[in-house]
């Protein structure tokens, strides 16, 4: 087999991959419209990025993590202490263009830490992002353990304003996560640093044999873990007005879920944040239908967990064909 | 003299333990003595500390299966939702909601929940050793899906249960001691001769150390590792029963809720390194009353619980710092340059 047809065979897999996702989706939409009235419309269509804005950013910020091959479990924490902190400013009466760089900042920086403490001392990414999610979720109970409502005009005018088409509407905050996943995907795909973050999670010690800022890389990919959490954080108190200590328990995993139901590998190296935005969408469309059929809510995880056992499984085989495939070469 | 103490502080429970009596020390000398009390009523010991043993038994539990888990290489974050699956479905059994043909036999509940536990662990066994999922992936689906199974088998209510039977679980007092110290003690006593008198132990850190070499040697990875998370899912199964005999009832959304993480944290401050190989069970148990002592601890001293998991976190850096070859290695690097620079 030549070099070239090679290469575009491998190409063909990842294709493949984000392939099956976008049909899925469209399937399972599909499903639902046949299925129930009233569900195929612009609304339900835009309804899905309006509940899930904040999934989308946070989901998008563990993918750059997965693709080198680590793990973050510390961003609903982060989501969570962004939120509470936020009200909590607010309430004080701190503004709000004050609170928002500052709330950003501090997931910058946790991540980073986090990043830094992984690369420089060799810890498991798993151990030290646990720890992380310890610490963010303590620290949000030690600011307060009640929920914190907020009244800040600005927050209030973000929470409200949208744009309409017909009957359907998008909120402006949905913005920001469209605008998330453009630049991370032009990140990931045309800059120096996104085709090094591929690098590492294909093999750190090649990417280090061949000169790149492994370093550099990895402790990045944290902070932009963080930092996307912290947006997401953001968002989420556009879209609850409110902060609580124990918001979005479990979401580090349906970030993750969405992710590999998108096409990444978790042992690194393969993915697209547009894959991501699909798993998400994905995840959206259960949820509706599980609303539509009136069946108990947990439905929505056990499928989703379903889902993610086949797609791990189609990624083991995928991954198994091609090891025969380079010991044949 | 010297070697003996030296051999001592070896010994892998040493310093875990010290910790453990440290922290037993600051709060009996902050409670003014309260904290060691002991009162016996009806025969019972009642106090602190056989709270601390009682509440601790769920998290001893995971803590040994979690042992032998992390000592093959892999995680179980699984183990909070098996927990809960086994509560549902020993609670909805004992109150004939399922399998009324049993009549709510709680010796059957039981058997069922814990045959429930092993097939999860199984479950995640398979996926680790034939497919070769990674474990934190492979368990993640479990730990996704168990609660929703566990909804599902109560039908999203929270079953409560009304059985002296039943509450003896947690509740129950043999010798005047708690009934789950026994269940511990029988569970660890069983694994430590399983794993100490047969070769099965030095399997188990053979596969953590390096698989490859281990299938080389021709021991049969796939078979240790399967039999390892099976394990893990039954005692996640008996923790499950526990637990819902202590609050008499299931409740799904609750039960072991993030205890998964607690589990791994009481291997980590036994000292067992998370990347597989050498382990001990006692040093586990012992990081396990760790954890509960200071959960407790917290409570007595009136502060939030949730600010416990601050407390926690920073233990968690600082045992993997500790056990981090390169920060080890910066620190005496450190230590020898200003030695060199005071010398000068």
């Amino acid at each position: 087999m030549s070099t070239l047809e090679k290469t575009r065979r491998r190409g063909g897999i990842k294709n493949v991959s984000l392939f099956i996702t976008v049909i899925l989706f469209v399937g399972l939409f599909a499903a639902g419209s046949v299925r129930y009235d009233r569900f195929l419309s612009l609304s339900t269509f835009l309804n899905l990025f309006n509940d899930n804005a904040y999934l989308i950013i946070v989901s998008v910020g563990i993918t750059f993590v997965l693709l080198t091959g680590g793990i973050d479990i510390s961003v609903a924490s982060t989501l969570a202490f962004t939120c509470v902190f936020s009200a909590f400013l607010l309430r004080l009466g701190v503004p709000a263009f004050v609170v928002i760089p500052l709330v950003l900042l501090i997931g910058l920086g946790v991540g980073a830490l986090m990043g830094f403490l992984i690369h420089s001392y060799d810890l498991q990414p798993f151990i030290v992002t646990l720890a992380g999610q310890f610490f963010m979720r303590g620290l949000c109970a030690v600011i307060s353990t009640e929920s914190i409502p907020i009244s800040d005009g600005f927050y209030k005018s973000m929470a409200l304003g949208k744009v309409a088409f017909g009957k359907a509407k998008l909120y402006y905050y949905v913005f920001i996560a469209l605008a998330v996943v453009a630049l991370a995907y032009y990140v990931l795909k045309y800059t120096k640093f996104g085709r090094g973050v591929y690098a590492v999670g294909g093999g750190e010690q090649s990417a280090v044999l061949m000169g790149l800022p492994v370093a550099r890389t990895k402790i990045s990919v944290y902070a932009i873990s963080g930092f996307c959490a912290a947006l997401a954080g953001v968002v989420f108190s556009f879209y609850t007005l409110a902060g609580y200590s124990l918001q979005n328990m479990g979401l580090e995993l349906d970030a993750i879920s969405s992710a590999v139901i998108g096409g990444t590998l978790l042992t690194g190296g393969v993915g697209t944040v547009i894959g991501t935005m699909f798993g998400v969408l994905i995840q959206g469309v259960i949820q509706t239908i599980v609303t539509y059929q009136n069946l108990n809510t947990w439905w929505t995880k056990v499928t989703i967990a379903a889902l993610l056992c086949v797609f791990i499984v189609i990624q083991r085989i995928i991954a198994i064909r091609a090891e025969k495939l380079k010991n044949k070469g | 003299m010297n070697s003996r103490l030296k051999k001592l502080t070896k010994c892998q429970s040493f310093w875990p333990l010290m910790v453990l009596l440290a922290i037993l020390l600051v709060n009996g000398v902050v409670s003014g003595g309260a904290f060691f009390q002991m009162r016996i009523v009806d025969g019972h010991l009642y106090g602190r500390l056989i709270d601390i043993l009682r509440n601790g038994s769920k998290l001893m539990l995971l803590a040994t299966g979690m042992t032998m888990v992390l000592a093959t290489g892999g995680t179980d974050i699984s183990v909070g939702s098996v927990m809960a699956i086994s509560g549902a479905i020993a609670c909805s059994v004992v109150d004939g909601r399922i399998l009324s043909s049993l009549g709510g036999s709680v010796t059957a509940a039981v058997l069922i929940a814990v045959l429930a536990g092993v097939l999860c662990g199984a479950w995640n066994g398979l996926l680790v050793s034939k497919i070769k999922i990674q474990p934190i992936v492979a368990t993640m689906i479990l730990m996704v899906a168990g609660r929703g199974i566990a909804q599902l088998i109560t039908d999203g209510k929270i079953v409560t249960v009304n059985s002296d039977a039943y509450y003896f679980i947690n509740g129950g007092y043999i010798l005047g001691l708690p009934f789950p110290l026994f269940i511990v003690g029988f569970f660890v006593l069983l694994i430590m001769l399983f794993t100490k008198k047969t070769a099965f132990g030095l399997f188990v850190e053979s596969t953590g150390c390096n698989p490859v070499s281990s299938r080389f040697a021709g021991i049969n990875v796939d078979r240790v590792k399967l039999v390892i998370y099976t394990f893990c899912g039954a005692m996640a199964a008996i923790a499950g029963l526990i637990e819902s005999a202590g609050i008499k009832g299931a409740d799904c959304n609750n039960a072991g809720l993030m205890i998964e993480m607690d589990a791994i944290l009481a291997v980590a401050i036994g000292g067992t390194s998370l990347a597989g190989g050498r382990f001990s069970i006692p040093a586990s148990i012992v990081g396990a009353l760790i954890i509960q002592s200071i959960t407790t601890s917290v409570y007595a001293m009136g502060v939030a619980p949730e600010v416990t998991q601050v407390v926690k976190a920073l233990i968690v850096v600082a045992i993997c710092l500790a056990q981090s070859k390169k920060f080890k290695a910066a620190v005496a690097a450190r230590l020898t340059s200003r030695k060199a620079v005071s010398a000068a």
